[in-house]
């Protein structure tokens, strides 16, 4: 398939995902507006940043007045999974694509436009995913500064419903690998769980959790939460797929 | 600490993240603890995060809940990112709307 060709399929294939881009990142910009941002500034956070999760907590770490290392450590911590999609891409790439294609389309990665780059056979044409982040990534950051501009106006209810398309992606990404293995499905669990049992809202506060920090709490309880569950159910060897 | 210094943060830890593995890594990850914590991390900091998260979002904390539970049916049932987000939304509309 030709270049050109390759990025036309990928405009084509970005519509859908951009759409549900647009409608998911209103609510980012609802919480945008929160802690501050206008229109402007929330196109370009979500354009260059183009993480829901990732954003959701940066902005969480501008509303708690948090550190640089939180933050660091926060964004960290909630984009690791890019580090395994775009270490999975490296495998992908034919030999002879540049180095400065290889970042171009590793910079483009979130959890969609992964899939749509991996589901297609063979090795990555780069084109394709310059395609889908064209129309996918504007509609993301007109999405935040819909929201930065309509939460205003809008009734509160109206707002309080849009906040959870968020949650909404969220619980999407995580249920169906819970649904096809048991131990993700006891990590979703303990998550809850003990995320509960730390939080604010909990019935019997745990003494000394309430003073740390959201943020600091994600960590431990991820960091924590991950490693057990690697000792306890480490993932099985890969496929031999490396020659 | 002004807004646009978090801002450049979590943008750049996001490039490096995204770009660091296919410029450094070139072989395969072998550690197996390493591998199997990687695997776990996003879906445990997901979860972490939005519960009792949903609940504080909302207007009504059980509108959150329901949505939730609502949230997990649907995705489990095999609905995909889009249609789980809205049925949140909706919930949570109708139950404000009651309650």
């Amino acid at each position: 398939m030709n270049k050109k060709q390759a990025f036309l399929n990928g405009l084509r294939d970005g519509i859908p995902i951009g759409l549900g881009y647009y409608a998911v990142a209103f609510s980012l910009g609802i919480i945008a507006r929160k802690a501050g941002l206008n229109a402007i500034e929330g196109f370009f956070n979500s354009l260059l940043a183009r993480a829901s999760a990732g954003e959701y907590a940066g902005l969480t770490m501008i509303l708690t007045h948090a550190t640089i290392v939180e933050t660091f450590l926060v964004s960290f911590i909630t984009n690791a999974r890019y580090m395994l999609m775009t270490t999975a891409l490296s495998q992908r790439f034919s030999t002879d694509t540049s180095v400065f294609k290889r970042i171009a389309v590793a910079f483009c990665m979130t959890d969609e436009i992964f899939g749509a780059t991996i589901a297609r056979p063979g090795y990555v044409i780069p084109q394709y995913t310059y395609g889908l982040t064209a129309i996918a990534a504007p509609l993301w950051g007109l999405g935040t500064a819909s929201g930065i501009i309509a939460g205003g106006i809008m009734p509160a209810r109206a707002v309080s419903a849009l906040s959870v398309a968020l949650y909404g992606m969220f619980i999407a990404i995580i249920i169906p690998p819970a649904r096809r293995e048991r131990p993700v499905l006891i990590c979703v669990i303990v998550s809850f769980l003990l995320s509960y049992l730390c939080s604010d809202s909990c019935a019997l506060p745990i003494p000394y959790v309430q003073e740390i920090s959201t943020g600091t709490r994600t960590i431990i309880l991820t960091v924590l939460i991950s490693a057990v569950a690697a000792l306890v159910a480490p993932v099985k060897e890969e496929d031999p797929e490396d020659a | 600490m002004h807004k646009y210094i978090y801002m450049l943060i979590v943008i750049v830890t996001i490039a490096l993240i995204r770009v660091l593995p296919v410029t450094l890594i070139r072989k395969k990850i072998d550690n197996r603890f390493i591998r199997s914590f990687l695997y776990y991390v996003p879906y445990v900091t997901l979860a972490v995060m939005t519960f009792p998260a949903i609940m504080e979002a909302t207007e009504s904390p059980v509108a959150g809940a329901v949505a939730l539970v609502c949230g997990i049916v649907a995705a489990w049932l095999g609905l995909g990112l889009f249609p789980v987000s809205i049925i949140c939304c909706l919930v949570v509309f109708v139950l404000e709307f009651i309650l």
